[in-house]
């Protein structure tokens, strides 16, 4: 079983679900800047809205709301969750 | 005297904790960010004064932007004597780890539980005996906001001691006594406990101030890649999710989380997040806040003015028509006018923007902007200093802290002090609101947003480089408590009456002097190379050249330089705009040009100061052009 297959980039989740992080494309420093948000491998993120524009997209993690920008987002790999 | 220091996440609400331990003291918003250097005041202990020390709010004691290595750098400065760790009891889980990296440090500690209606609310319920018997310290419930809790907070303070530090897997520990055995001769002397400065050291942060010369000795840095070696990432993400993992079992054993209520705050973002409706609810909020201050000015505006103006010219006939008499009525005219034209527009303004901070909607707008932001070539969090910016530019200034890139403060502090602060509203209400209607003030903040955008785009041009992407918590919507929101109001309005009202009265007299003199010709055949490319009265030359003391200033003296107080009689539609235009980008006023010094040296603030007013030509010459077409 390959479960890589069902890794997507979190902007690709569709809004209203959830998915489990499961890996982060970046250096430490951004690794860490999302680390202290909840925001780190084997957390629960929700994607709550994504803006227009290719804006930011809005995300709950750990009851905490937090805006990521397309770029960082683009960089976190998630598994959805049913 | 004893120092307490008050140390939490960004937006546990510190500053409002702090306010109401020292009297109104800080501003405090519903988003992170706010507090950028320390805040000191005193307060009353168990009968004894101390001094309460405001810290900037930290996700991590490991390295961070500025503002938290502020924060960071004083707790190891060995100057604090207990931390009160301000939690948000709404986010106990996440905020656990602030909590067990303080106990490693090693300080006397108390926990404040704040926010617990918050925590209520989503349907967390805390048993803060057993936090307290797990950590070993005093943990205290409160609701800073509304004032519960502060007293016993207070009482809880001197039993302050050291919390029981976590511990962590078998390998991580093991790493951590190596370097422990290592660092453990050096480390007595500063008084920080061996183990935070190995896990310190072990997470690839540098020493603290104290222990400068430590070295990293090979058996640290063996240390280091065995455990990056083990784990397959770097150590400051192992201790991190270590951390992690202990704040997550300490808070099952205490926390219950039952079932949430669902109220407008969980849903609001529905609609005011909506990728389509989001925009036109920002225009329609932005809108509705430029008419009920344009209204209410108004109103209040009526009340006051004409028994003013009765009375200025009571005086002035009273006083004759010596030298002297001119001084005193042009010192009058300069409080009257503080009166009469700045407040009723000032009070509501600052009403409404800490109503719209502290429910929670500023960063949202942040968010909304950012993908305008990404554009300009600036995102993140150099939305905060704008953001502060429509209440003052120093405050937006410092906030440019927060950004960890050089190239990224420099843009955002020639940004953001582009932005309307209160004084600048002023003569927006007060001249374009005021006679042109609030839809040209609008237009005027909405023209404002473009210029910026343009201007950003420029300075990405001579500045290239990506600032890092946006990760900016988004605070949950809060019902503010109205004692909050005066005091904030409060607050600012006390540095307009403080610093403001002596600097019209004293230019309003020295202005009456050069008139009195006949220097007004000259001064304003000076600054003819601004009026007259700008097309409006040479009159106006003294009151925009004054506007670079204070803001508000260029619009009272305009009232003064034509003697009336309506300004309808002197200016046109057109050349009003022009004025506000102007008034809106050219240099920022003598606090900001101090506060640019001291952030970005002198050298860049002289090109900020050229960039701003050329800008500003510009826009004046812009509007123009618009003004041809009304």
């Amino acid at each position: 079983m390959n479960l890589d297959l069902q890794e997507l980039p979190l902007p690709s989740l569709p809004a209203g679900t959830a998915g489990r992080v499961s890996r982060i494309h970046g250096g430490r420093g951004m690794a860490l800047r999302l680390a202290r948000l909840g925001v780190r491998p084997g957390a629960v993120v929700r994607l709550v809205s994504s803006g227009p524009f290719s804006g930011p997209l809005l995300v709950e993690v750990e009851g905490l709301r937090v805006a990521l920008g397309r770029g960082v987002a683009r960089r976190i790999l998630v598994r959805p969750l049913p | 005297m004893r120092r307490i220091a008050l140390v939490g996440q960004p937006n546990a609400g510190k500053s409002t904790l702090f306010n109401a331990l020292v009297g109104y003291r800080a501003v405090a918003s519903n988003f992170p960010g706010t507090t950028v250097e320390l805040l000191r005041g005193k307060g009353l202990v168990g009968g004894r004064p101390v001094e309460i020390v405001d810290l900037p709010g930290t996700y991590s004691l490991l390295a961070g932007d500025r503002a938290e290595q502020v924060a960071r750098d004083f707790l190891t400065s060995g100057e604090v004597d207990a931390v009160v760790n301000v939690v948000d009891a709404s986010l106990l889980g996440r905020s656990l780890e602030l909590t067990l990296e303080l106990a490693e440090l090693g300080l006397p500690l108390v926990v404040c539980l704040n926010m617990m209606d918050e925590a209520q609310h989503k349907g967390i319920s805390i048993d803060s005996d057993a936090l307290a018997e797990l950590l070993g310290v005093p943990v205290v419930e409160t609701v800073a906001a509304r004032g519960i809790g502060l007293k016993r907070l207070l009482s809880a303070i001197p039993q302050a001691r050291p919390a029981r530090p976590p511990r962590y897997s078998a390998d991580v520990e093991r790493a951590i006594s190596r370097v422990e055995a290592a660092v453990e001769s050096v480390t007595e002397a500063s008084g920080l406990p061996p183990r935070y400065v190995a896990i310190r050291l072990l997470s690839g942060d540098p020493p603290p101030k104290s222990l400068a010369r430590i070295g990293l000795s090979g058996e640290m840095k063996a240390a280091r890649e065995e455990l990056a070696r083990a784990r397959g990432e770097d150590p400051a993400l192992v201790l991190s999710a270590e951390r992690h993992a202990a704040a997550l079992r300490l808070f099952e054993r205490v926390a219950k989380v039952g079932h949430a209520r669902v109220g407008w705050r969980e849903r609001a973002d529905d609609l005011l997040m909506h990728p389509l409706l989001a925009y036109p609810l920002l225009a329609l909020i932005l809108f509705a806040l430029f008419w009920i201050v344009f209204r209410v000015g108004g109103i209040l505006e009526g009340l006051l003015l004409p028994p003013l103006e009765g009375l200025s010219q009571g005086l002035a006939s009273l006083a004759g028509g010596g030298l002297f008499s001119q001084l005193l009525v042009g010192a009058f005219q300069g409080l009257w006018a503080g009166v009469a034209i700045v407040l009723p527009y000032l009070v509501p303004f600052l009403f409404l923007l800490a109503l719209l901070e502290d429910v929670g909607y500023l960063p949202r707008v942040g968010y909304l902007m950012d993908a305008l932001m990404h554009r300009i070539g600036l995102h993140g969090k150099s939305v905060i200093p704008f953001l502060l910016g429509y209440g003052c530019s120093v405050p937006a200034v410092l906030a440019t802290r927060i950004l960890e890139d050089e190239r990224d403060r420099l843009v955002t502090a020639a940004l953001a002090v582009m932005v309307p602060c209160a004084g600048r509203a002023i003569v927006v209400f007060g001249l374009v609101g005021r006679y042109l209607g609030p839809g040209w003030a609008l237009f005027l903040y909405l023209l404002n947003l473009v210029v910026i955008g343009v201007a950003g785009w420029v300075l990405k041009r001579v500045f290239p480089g990506a600032g890092p992407g946006l990760i900016l918590e988004i605070p949950p919507y809060r019902l503010p408590a109205l004692r909050t929101l005066l005091g904030k109001v409060w607050l600012r309005l006390k540095d307009f009456v403080v610093v403001a009202w002596p600097l019209l009265v004293g230019t309003s007299a020295l202005f009456a002097l050069i008139e009195a003199l006949g220097w007004t010709g000259p001064l304003n055949a000076g600054a003819r190379v601004l009026t007259w490319p700008l097309g409006i009265p040479a009159q106006a030359g003294v009151p925009l050249v004054f506007g670079i003391l204070r803001k508000e200033l260029s619009l009272v003296m305009l009232t003064q330089a034509f003697g009336t107080a309506d300004l309808s009689l002197a200016l046109s539609q057109g050349q009003m705009l022009v004025f506000a235009g102007f008034v809106l980008f050219y240099m920022p006023c003598l606090a900001t040009q101090a506060a640019l010094g001291r952030e970005l040296g002198w050298k860049r603030t002289a090109l900020v100061l050229l960039f701003t007013t050329g800008i500003a030509l510009l826009v004046g010459l812009l509007l123009r052009g618009v003004a041809a077409l009304i």
